[in-house]
């Protein structure tokens, strides 16, 4: 944390957990008899409950959004340039609601929370859950704060296909519909990385059939190299090449004509990256955030057609991708907004000139914030005290 | 702030709560004036950034989109009319938009600089070079607008696409009209207004 906190930071936060009794009867036939779902929030509630923005997180993402939870924390929470004081998501105006998604590893309860019924972590026993799932457990955090209709609900990447779930499943719900660099369900291509990722982790040894708490270890390799392939696929090209180039870590150009060494100033960066997410996530977490992204399809139960799924959706939408995400390209997001244009929805879609890649939709790009700021001044001017 | 004088004249065209689709709206002053006067919903398409902040600002409904790739994401007959101002001459292919324009909206109306404004003509014919006007005020090397055409070139790409017009103006710069800028539209309209549908 800086030693002056900037005045659009939200400064220092607590998360908050809240335990649900009410079984949760989930899109795989089976039921959470009571879970936990940790958040933070930011900003205040005003009296009609009405300036209520619910912020859904992505793969890697968890309630932590923005702020710091110490003055020792290096880094914010990870939306921190879009969520403050005077920032898109201003918290002058907005109560801001993020929170970790049921089968996450950062509190609610997931892979790695103690099963009450034997004394052990759920680990691989943990149920997989969908984005309806997530949707719903999402919903009966908005009850228990008295928060009936989200403002707005908001998510870039598989939190936008959250964003989008919301309109579909609780319509009357939330006024607005904000969902950045996603797509209406994956390309074989995304699922086919997914499943490299899942084949990383369920070949490492240590991986133990989802049991490695058992065995006081985690599949780190299996893991790293995940979150590495992964971690190319938010990245673009030219984004790759201005950061890294052939760039060797060594100086004067010296090969190692080995295999040991990350040489490429690339692949130490990948590695890192790889490394350091060992240390904050799950493997069983990982792979079951993989299966619900696999799996959202809104469209399947309308006969495949998207225009169908969205004619009762009530929210005003914005949709925003980037030019150079091939991950969830511009195309994706077209869909969406043909199916809302179909349906003589209110919609607005912006493609923002980015070199970053699919992480743009977390980088505060000037024509972006300065897009998203206008619409939520919109949405900020609809609530009612 | 007053309305453009091209967009005061079409307002005027357009039966109160129509679907409206504005192709490349810019920052949204004619949907947000026919919004306010006649209850008109729809959306308008824009390709630069500013733009498209100006009409989130404006509470326009505004889809980025590059008009040269034509209008793939809307269906057949979704709007009431279908509106171009100024824009024709920038495209790539003013033809094929066209009939984009009938395909998804029932009318049309588009605006455009009468190359055949006898300013144009004198430019042209004592300069020996490429007019430049208030109306068309780039160079020939750097303006977007490499289609320009005259009165008659529009209206005999109306009868080629079988285009009926169902009404035309032509004004200058001020948006004003005159009995001679009605009896010679091509030799003394600066801007020239059409309204029009499929025959």
């Amino acid at each position: 944390m800086p030693e002056i906190l900037p005045p659009d930071s939200v400064g220092l936060v607590t998360p908050q957990t809240a335990h649900f009794t009410i079984p949760l009867a989930l899109d795989c036939g089976r039921v959470l008899p009571s879970y936990d779902l940790t958040y933070e929030t930011y900003g205040t509630l005003n009296a009609a409950c009405s300036n209520g923005v619910l912020i859904c997180h992505a793969l890697s993402g968890d309630h932590h959004a923005a702020g710091y939870h110490s003055t020792q924390d290096k880094k914010p929470g990870w939306w921190d340039s879009a969520i403050g004081p005077g920032k898109p998501i201003d918290t002058n105006k907005f109560f801001v609601v993020s929170l970790n998604n049921l089968g996450g590893c950062k509190g609610s309860t997931g892979p790695v929370t103690v099963n009450p019924e034997t004394g052990k972590p759920f680990g691989p026993d943990f149920p997989i859950i969908t984005v309806r799932d997530w949707v719903t457990s999402q919903a009966r955090l908005g009850d228990m704060l008295g928060i009936s209709q989200w403002a707005a609900v908001i998510g870039g990447s598989l939190g936008g296909m959250q964003a989008l779930q919301w309109s579909i499943q609780y319509p009357d719900r939330l006024r607005h519909c904000i969902v950045i660099a996603a797509a209406p369900k994956l390309s074989a291509q995304n699922i086919a990385f997914n499943e490299v990722a899942r084949q990383a982790i369920l070949s490492d040894p240590e991986f133990y059939a989802g049991n490695y708490y058992e065995y006081n270890t985690v599949p780190r390799r299996g893991l790293m190299l995940a979150r590495m392939v992964g971690h190319i696929t938010y990245l673009s090209d030219d984004s790759m090449r201005a950061k890294f180039g052939r760039e060797l870590r060594e100086a004067k150009g010296k090969l190692n004509y080995g295999f040991d060494e990350a040489e490429f100033q690339v692949e130490s960066y990948l590695r890192y990256q790889g490394r350091s997410f060992v240390d904050r996530f799950d493997a069983n977490t990982y792979l079951l955030m993989t299966k619900a992204l696999d799996y959202f399809d809104p469209a399947a139960d309308y006969g495949d057609n998207l225009t169908a799924a969205l004619k009762e959706v009530q929210a005003k939408f914005l949709l925003i991708s980037f030019t150079s995400d091939w991950r969830f390209s511009s195309a994706r997001s077209r869909e969406i907004v043909k199916a809302l244009l179909d349906n003589r929805k209110i919609v607005s879609f912006t493609e923002i000139e980015s070199p970053d890649g699919h992480d743009a939709f977390l980088m505060p790009i000037e024509p972006y914030m300065q897009v998203f700021e206008a619409y939520m001044k919109r949405v900020a001017s609809g609530v009612q005290p | 702030m007053s309305l453009r004088s091209d967009l005061a004249l079409i307002s005027e065209w357009i039966k109160p709560n129509a679907h409206v689709l504005d192709l490349g709206c810019g920052d949204g002053t004619l949907l947000a004036h026919l919004r306010d006067t006649r209850q008109v919903t729809g959306y308008g398409l824009e390709i630069d950034p500013d733009n498209i902040t100006r009409c989130i600002e404006a509470d326009i409904n505004v889809i980025q989109s590059d008009l040269n790739q034509g209008l793939a994401e809307f269906a057949n007959h979704s709007f009431d009319y279908v509106i171009m101002t100024q824009t024709l001459q920038a495209v790539e292919r003013p033809d094929r938009l066209l009939t984009e324009m009938l395909r998804v909206g029932e009318e049309g109306i588009v605006t455009f600089p009468n190359f055949g404004y006898w300013k144009s003509r004198l430019q042209l014919f004592t300069k020996g070079k490429m007019p430049v006007s208030d109306a068309l005020p780039n160079t020939w090397y750097d303006t977007d607008n490499t289609h320009l055409c005259t009165v008659r070139d529009f209206e005999d790409l109306c009868a080629l696409h079988n285009i009926e017009i169902l009404r035309w103006a032509a004004v200058d710069l001020q948006h004003r009209t005159s009995r001679w800028m009605n009896l010679m539209p091509n030799l003394l309209g600066e801007v020239a207004l059409y309204h029009f549908h499929r025959k």
